[in-house]
């Protein structure tokens, strides 16, 4: 099998890398990359545990092509912090005790960074929606919810 | 201890930051310089006679560097903690599909996994059993030994008969649970290294290391000083990483040792699914006498636990369900039998709940038959037999603490205006979608009780700049160990959170403290927490009174300070005082331990005092059954626990909001199924968990009766808060449609039809077992050099 030439983003900074066809975005980041903040938990979609945003859209990293983000952006959970400063979603996640066993955090905060960034005041059904690709066995999404809440509407820290 | 300044309170988790930035390390984020991938041959038969291995021409595939068989096991080759009976690598014969037969250690996953297809397996197929009362019979397929039943655990009380004489109507009920499993979303994982010293350094998502370790020093013949088990950050467990991972800890150790390498194995969610162990499924047949007035007589109870392949837990899941198999009410006259057998299904194990879930939904569900007979309500016949302090159990034991089951009962129904609606509800005229509502309680008892030997160990050391390092022998997998024993360490030393850094459990230099099983994080390592950070401040006050001489009485160390209690005066900060305590040659090092109070059992009368605490607990659920397609809505939980007194106040209302999502998924959802021994269904697509959309909205309430057993009046939630959502559940479908679910999960042919209906052969993950499972689940790739 031939390797491919690709260039992209990855959390702002620009990378151009020569890589298998038959790779996924989630080897990608965990194999070539190093940035083990996304996780693995089915490789089929179903888990959301490898969740991305793909030009500011949440995606699962398992299920797309390495090549397919040749001239993209991608944002993972490395790149919410913002000049040693954590992104208002990550703060309120540890206020509410979003975060139990944690495998699930990364994933559930890119599912919930992409809401925010189209629906600024998303309501409870709205926030439950986003993330209902994203499976939790610790928490009953309870707390993460709330968590998300916070960061809408009035509550909402603007970027 | 007067006012707490840090117990209670919501503080955040100690390992949320690495959490949520990405930094945390779970096993699989591990890798080493020039690892290999560590990858296991799987059978293709749930039974079978193993004729012959033959890896010769995968050991000569270019990048395989290791190939291993059974007989190349220096050590021991079976490990188990009950009885030893489950091989690292199939030995003779394979007694369920996840057996492992070979091991290859090679560069890349794609060689590993083209190194597996050219291993060739002569098997021999023997019958299977996939049925645990089939697997009673004598002319059942054995697969073990001579007999099927490898576990009875029995309890007596009174005179069954007597009782049954004495009673006015008899109700006799056959009811059946599932499968379950535990879906941690994170897969197992470990990075096994050699190390040093000859030995092994294992990092990895276990959850109980010291057990781990015993089966790998003993199968590569090491001293347990020379294998080191680190916990990685464990993304989730619910009871489920223990002999799975145990078995994988013996394979990459084996393999690491063998080449000198370090490996590293990763479950693909298949490869989990197809070989973790499950909870036990339950035949329960319980047949109780009742008087006109609701009391109950006698109570005989038969369940029959379906053990799969190996002993595993077994034996001790089944003895708290014999245990507790009568729930929390009065009866003179008790007769129960619990039994675990043998079949060729996964084996099943510890999971969260751990044997209470499976009679609680007899239980209950025989409380709302009994409540239907007497014309009472659900809540009154409760409240009629159920125990209050001074009450003897179906085991002989006085519940000699606060009893609080009438507490969360009347706290949960006020909640939800509980008998108003179930009065309503069930005289509401048949309607496409009805609406019912459902009650449930238990009691349970705390920590292992007389399972086994019940300690545990923490460490509190400060370091010179005032800052503290706290470990312990109990695991963090996501519960929030690590948060309440710094509370607690906290609390004692009087500083912030800020100041304490908990490090993951690491075998090589922490004691031996069990396994974190049984809601036993909180009492026990909290317990052993503050005995570690109390000899730490006995010393700090010691060097207090020194420096300022002042007497003990009058000196306090609060919000980061030596404080002058009467005048309120700083006198030193913690940093000056602990710089102090160095400069003096004083030891700034705490090391707790924790043994449980006396617990006994007579295995032969069974009886005994088998708790020495318990909580109590009660659930309600209110449902919208659609009765023209039988889904069921839940709408509302209301979820009250006597948590004797919650440490973190947010992680308690964690795990009451968890465990009630798991209960739904037990009763609604989740099912791992079999045909003959084969798994249907291998990953999320087809085994389906509760998500953001299925939660309904939920009502905690925490009651607090601080108990004396525990740190600061603490007792138990983990499990508590998991066992009373599905019989609450089962019991509003019955308010709703009048039809009783003897069978969980609730699906939608249950509630409409009243049983199951079996699905199409061509359906599903596993069609047929010449396609190998190994093959379809591990996507083999082009080898890429």
């Amino acid at each position: 099998m031939t390797k491919g030439a690709i260039k992209t983003k990855i959390n702002g900074r620009s990378y151009e890398m020569s890589i298998f066809p038959n790779q996924t975005l989630l080897e990608l980041l965990r194999e070539n990359l190093g940035l083990t903040g996304t996780k693995c938990g089915c490789e089929i979609g179903e888990c959301g545990a490898c969740t991305v945003l793909l030009d500011g859209e949440a995606v699962n990293a398992c299920l797309v092509l390495a090549p397919q983000i040749d001239g993209r952006e991608i944002m993972t959970v490395e790149g919410l912090m913002k000049d040693g400063k954590l992104d208002p979603l990550q703060e309120s996640f540890m206020d509410h005790d979003a975060v139990h066993c944690g495998f699930c955090t990364p994933g559930m905060l890119m599912s919930a960074k992409a809401i925010l960034k189209s629906h600024q005041n998303a309501n409870d059904v709205e926030i439950r929606t986003a993330i209902s690709g994203n499976l939790c066995r610790c928490t009953g999404y309870v707390q993460i919810v709330e968590a998300i809440k916070e960061i809408t509407g009035e509550h909402g820290i603007k970027e | 201890m007067g006012i707490c300044n840090i117990i209670g309170k919501p503080e955040r988790r100690v390992d949320a930051f690495g959490k949520v930035t990405g930094k945390a390390k779970f096993a699989a984020d591990y890798n080493a310089g020039h690892q290999l991938v560590g990858k296991v041959l799987r059978s293709k038969h749930p039974h079978a006679r193993i004729l012959r291995v033959d890896t010769a021409r995968a050991e000569h595939l270019e990048g395989v560097e290791a190939v291993l068989v059974a007989k190349d096991i220096p050590g021991e080759k079976v490990f188990g903690i009950v009885t030893k009976n489950q091989a690292i690598l199939a030995l003779d014969k394979v007694r369920y599909l996840g057996d492992g037969l070979a091991l290859i250690a090679a560069r890349t996953k794609e060689i590993a996994e083209l190194g597996l297809s050219l291993i060739d397996v002569e098997y021999e197929p023997l019958p299977i059993v996939s049925d645990p009362e089939q697997a009673m019979m004598s002319e059942s397929p054995k697969i073990h030994g001579e007999d099927n039943t490898f576990v009875h655990h029995k309890v007596r009380k009174g005179n069954i008969e007597k009782g049954f004489a004495d009673a006015d109507f008899i109700i006799e009920r056959r009811f059946k649970t599932q499968f379950i499993e535990h879906s941690y979303i994170e897969p197992e994982a470990v990075l096994a290294e050699p190390a040093e010293n000859g030995g092994v350094k294992i990092v990895g998502s276990v959850q109980n290391l010291f057990s781990s370790r015993r089966s790998v020093a003993a199968a590569l013949k090491l001293d347990l000083n020379k294998v080191q088990i680190i916990q990685a950050t464990l993304g989730g467990s619910f009871g489920g990483k223990d002999e799975v991972m145990t078995s994988m800890c013996c394979r990459a150790a084996l393999l690491s040792l063998k080449t000198g390498k370090p490996v590293k194995m990763v479950n693909s969610r298949e490869e989990s699914m197809l070989e973790s162990y499950k909870r036990h499924p339950y035949v329960l047949y319980y047949k109780w006498g009742a008087k006109k007035d609701g009391s109950i007589t006698a109570m005989e109870n038969r369940c029959i636990a379906d053990g799969g392949a190996y002993a595993s837990m077994s034996s001790f899941v089944t003895w708290r369900s014999v245990v507790q198999a009568t729930g929390p009410y009065s009866c003179e006259n008790v007769k129960t039998d619990v039994f675990a057998v043998y079949t060729n299904n996964n084996y099943t194990g510890a999971m969260r709940g751990f044997g209470s879930p499976q009679v609680n939904f007899a239980i209950e569900s025989m409380m709302d038959e009994l409540a239907e007979r007497v014309n009472k309500n659900p809540l009154e016949i409760r409240l009629q037999n159920g125990f209050e302090r001074g009450a003897v159990t179906a085991t002989g034991q006085v519940l000699d603490h606060n009893v609080s089951l009438k507490e969360v009962l009347h706290k949960a129904a006020d909640a939800i205006q509980f008998s108003e609606k179930w009065n309503r509800y069930r005289s509401t005229p048949n309607a496409p979608r009805k609406r019912g509502i459902g009650v449930a309680c238990s009691y349970r008892g705390v920590s292992l009780g007389a399972e086994g030997t019940d300690a545990a160990g923490t460490i509190v050391s400060v370091q010179t700049d005032g800052s503290v390092i706290v470990s312990s022998g109990i695991t963090d997998m996501g519960q929030g160990a690590q948060t309440q024993m710094s509370q607690i360490a906290a609390e004692v030393l009087g500083i912030s959170m800020d100041r304490i850094q908990f490090l993951n459990t690491n075998t090589s230099r922490i004691a031996d403290s069990g396994p974190t099983v049984a809601s036993r994080g909180t009492i026990m390592g909290g317990s052993a927490a503050k005995k570690a950070a109390e000899i730490v401040r006995a010393t700090l006050l010691d060097v207090a009174v020194a420096m300022t001489r002042r007497d003990v009485q009058s000196l306090v160390l609060i919000d980061n300070y030596l404080v002058d209690t009467k005048s309120g005066q700083r006198l030193a900060s913690f940093s000056e005082l602990v710089d102090e305590c160095f400069k003096r040659g004083k030891p700034m090092f705490g090391f707790g331990w924790f043994k449980s109070p006396h617990t006994s059992w007579d295995e032969e009368r069974g009886r005994g005092e088998a708790y020495f605490t318990f909580v109590y607990g009660a659930n309600i659920a209110e449902v919208e059954v659609d009765t023209e397609t039988g889904k069921v809505d839940v709408m509302n939980v209301v979820s009250v626990h006597d948590v004797g007194k919650a440490i973190n106040r947010s992680s308690v209302l964690g795990q009451f909001y968890g465990g009630v999502a798991m209960g739904l998924g037990y009763g609604l959802l989740e099912e791992f199924d079999f045909d003959d021994a084969l798994p249907k269904q291998l990953n999320f697509d087809e085994y389906l968990i509760p998500t953001s959309m299925d939660v309904p909205h939920i009502i905690p309430i925490i009651v607090e009766n601080e108990d004396a057993a525990g740190p600061f009046g603490a007792k138990s939630i983990g499990e508590p808060s998991n066992e009373l959502a599905a019989p609450a559940i089962m019991n509003a479908i019955y308010n709703a449609t009048g039809k009783r679910i003897t069978e969980m999960p609730a699906t939608l042919e249950r509630v409409l039809l009243g049983r199951r209906l079996r699905r199409k052969e061509e359906r599903g993950s596993v069609k047929n077992v010449e396609e190998s499972l190994a093959e379809e689940s591990c996507k083999v790739r082009p080898i890429q050099r």
